[in-house]
C-alpha cells in the first residue's frame, strides 16, 4: 500500500488554498463516509501542497534537512482526519511529556530547542533479514509522507487532535524483512545528557534509555505511524524530532520519540513505563475508560487547551475511539488484564 | 508581612487574567496553589525552629498568620480540584476522595487542617488552654499526609519531593535535638 507522488503535478489539479482550507466543512459532511471506508481511505492519495496550516506569526517553527523539507511540501492527504477541532498548534508544541527533557510539561519546549536532529541515524536490528545503521534519509525516502489527524489521549487524563506529518511503519518494517520470529518490535529513543538534561537528573524515576514496543500486528496496522512532521511541518524537537512513532489508539507513552533504535524480537520486550511501575502501566496500554489508572480515572478526559471556564472535558473512548479499526487485534483477550 | 503572603495568589489570579496558565490551565491553577499551602506549611513549622535557634522572637508573632495562609491556599486548592477537575459531580467526588489513596489522605491532612484554623482565635485559645496545644500538635500529622499526598503523586522524578521531604525531616530533626520535654516546657506558652 506504499503511496507514492505522481513526479510531475499538473496545477490545475493541486488543491487551491481555500479550498483546502474549507476542508473542515467538507470532512463534517464526509465523515459518515469516511468512517465507512475507514482503511480504504488510505488509497485516496489526494494532492495538497504542505506548509497549509496557517500558524500565527511569532510562533516558532521548525525547518529540517532539505530533503525532508522538500518532502513535506508533497504531503499527500491521507485520509485518516477527523471532525473535531484541531489542538492549536502552540499547545501541541508547548505542552509536552518528554521526560527525557525534564519532568513539567513545560521543560521539553524550554530546553529541547538545541537539539541536533540533524545528522541522525536510526539502527535496524533483530529478527530481521535485513538489518544495519542507516541514515534517516535513507529510511524516510522511500515513502510518500501523509497529513493524518489523529487524537492523541495521554495516560493523565488530557487529550488533543493533532495533524502529523509521517508515514505507516508497516511499510517500513516489511523493507527489512522482519523474520518467523519477530513477534514485537522495540523501540529506543536517544540517549545523550549532554543535549537532554532530564536524563541527568539523578532523582529521575526512569532508567534510560526510554524504551516502548508493540507486537507486530500492532505495528503492522495501517493506523500505527512513524511520524516526522506535525500541522504540515518538520517536527518540533520537543514532540520527539526528527523520528516518532504515533500509535492512536494507545495512551501517549506507546508513541516512543526521538527513535535511534528498532529491533524485532521473538520475546515481548519490557517498556520503560512497565518497568517503573506494573501496577500502573501494561504493556498494550490501550486507552481503556474502562480500567481506571490506580491514582485516577480514565473515563473522562480533558481535551486541550481548555480555559477555567470550559474545560472541554469530554468522556474517553475505548481504544481513543479507534475500536472499530483495531480491536479485532485484541479479540478474546481480557484487557483488565492486559492493560 | 501580611500582604507579602498575597503575592502568590495575586500572581496566579495575574496569569489567569493574562491567560497565561498553559495548555490545562485547570490542572496548573490546581497544582500552584496545593504547592503554596505546602510551602506555607513549611514556613509555619519553620518558625518555631528560628526562633528558638536565631533567637528571632519577633517570628513568633507571625506564626498564626502563617499557618492560616497555609490553610487559606489549601482550601483554594481544594476548591479549584472540586470545581475545575470533579466539576461537582458527585458520584466522582464520592469515588475520587475514596478511591485514590493520595487524594484520601489529601483530603485527611485538610480536614485535620481545619480545627487547626477555627480554634486560631485568640479567645478560643485563651479558653482551651492546654488542650489547645495539644490539638495543634496535629500539624506534625498534617505536614506528614501533606507530603505523602505529594509525594504519592511522583511519576518520574523525585527532585521536588526529595527537597520538600528534605526540608520537613531538618524541621523535625531540629525539634528532636532540643529533646521533647525540655522543649514543649519552653516553647508551648
Amino acid at each position: 500500500m506504499l503511496i507514492r507522488q505522481s513526479p510531475d503535478i499538473l496545477s490545475s489539479e493541486i488543491t487551491s488554498e481555500s479550498t483546502y482550507l474549507n476542508r473542515r466543512s467538507f470532512i463534517g459532511k464526509t465523515v459518515s463516509l469516511a468512517t465507512m471506508v475507514s482503511l480504504a481511505g488510505l488509497n485516496s492519495a489526494l494532492a495538497v501542497a504542505g506548509y497549509n496550516y496557517p500558524i500565527k506569526e511569532g510562533v516558532p517553527t521548525y525547518t529540517g534537512p532539505q530533503w525532508l523539507e522538500k518532502k513535506i511540501v508533497d504531503l499527500t492527504d491521507s485520509g485518516f482526519s477527523s471532525s473535531e477541532e484541531l489542538t492549536p498548534y502552540l499547545d501541541v508544541i508547548r505542552y509536552n511529556n518528554f521526560y527525557e527533557f525534564g519532568p513539567d510539561k513545560n521543560h521539553p519546549a524550554r530546553r529541547a530547542q538545541e537539539f541536533i536532529s540533524d545528522p541522525w541515524s536510526l539502527e535496524i536490528a533483530g529478527e530481521a533479514e535485513k538489518t544495519g545503521v542507516f541514515h534517516l534519509e535513507d529510511i524516510v525516502n522511500p515513502y510518500g509522507l501523509e497529513d493524518r489527524i489523529y487524537r492523541l489521549r495521554c495516560v493523565e487524563a488530557w487529550s488533543m487532535v493533532v495533524p502529523w506529518v509521517g508515514f505507516p511503519l508497516a511499510e517500513l518494517l516489511k523493507r527489512f524483512k522482519p523474520t518467523s520470529k519477530a513477534k514485537y518490535v522495540e523501540f529506543t529513543t536517544l540517549v545523550d545528557k549532554s543535549q537532554m538534561p532530564g536524563q541527568a537528573s539523578s532523582f529521575s524515576t526512569i532508567d534510560w534509555p526510554y524504551v516502548e514496543a508493540l507486537s507486530i500486528d500492532e505495528a503492522m496496522h495501517p493506523l500505527t505511524l512513524l511520524a516526522v512532521g506535525l500541522y504540515g511541518r518538520m517536527l518540533p524537537p520537543q514532540n520527539g524530532a526528527p523520528l516518532r512513532l504515533v500509535v492512536p489508539w494507545k495512551y501517549g507513552f506507546k508513541s516512543i520519540k526521538s527513535i535511534v533504535k528498532i529491533r524485532f524480537t521473538e520475546h515481548q520486550p519490557k517498556n520503560t513505563w512497565q518497568l517503573i511501575a506494573p501496577r500502573e502501566y501494561g504493556f498494550y496500554a490501550n486507552v481503556n475508560p474502562g480500567v481506571d489508572h490506580p491514582r485516577w480515572s480514565q473515563k473522562i478526559e480533558r481535551r486541550l487547551p481548555n480555559t477555567l471556564f470550559d474545560r472541554n472535558t469530554r468522556e474517553t473512548q475505548m481504544f481513543n475511539g479507534y475500536g472499530e479499526q483495531v480491536a479485532s487485534l485484541y479479540a478474546g483477550m481480557d484487557l483488565t488484564k492486559w492493560f | 508581612m501580611f500582604l507579602s503572603c498575597l503575592l502568590p495568589l495575586a500572581w496566579l489570579i495575574y496569569r489567569v487574567v493574562s491567560n497565561d496558565l498553559g495548555s490545562d490551565p485547570a490542572q496548573e491553577l490546581v497544582q500552584s496553589t496545593g504547592e503554596w499551602g505546602l510551602r506555607f506549611l513549611w514556613l509555619t513549622l519553620a518558625v518555631t525552629p528560628l526562633r528558638v535557634w536565631l533567637k528571632w522572637k519577633w517570628l513568633q508573632s507571625f506564626r498564626r498568620m502563617l499557618g492560616l495562609y497555609c490553610l487559606f491556599y489549601a482550601t483554594i486548592h481544594l476548591f479549584t480540584f472540586i470545581t475545575l477537575i470533579l466539576e461537582w459531580q458527585w458520584g466522582r467526588l464520592y469515588s475520587e476522595f475514596l478511591e485514590r489513596p493520595y487524594i484520601s489522605v489529601g483530603v485527611t491532612a485538610y480536614l485535620l487542617l481545619l480545627p487547626l484554623g477555627v480554634t486560631s482565635l485568640k479567645t478560643i485559645m485563651r479558653r482551651m488552654g492546654k488542650r489547645w496545644g495539644q490539638l495543634h500538635r496535629s500539624i506534625y500529622i498534617v505536614a506528614i499526609l501533606a507530603f505523602v499526598h505529594l509525594f504519592w503523586q511522583v511519576r518520574s522524578d523525585y527532585l521536588e519531593a526529595v527537597v520538600y521531604g528534605t526540608i520537613l525531616m531538618s524541621l523535625f530533626m531540629l525539634r528532636l535535638i532540643w529533646r521533647w520535654p525540655q522543649y514543649f516546657r519552653r516553647v508551648n506558652s
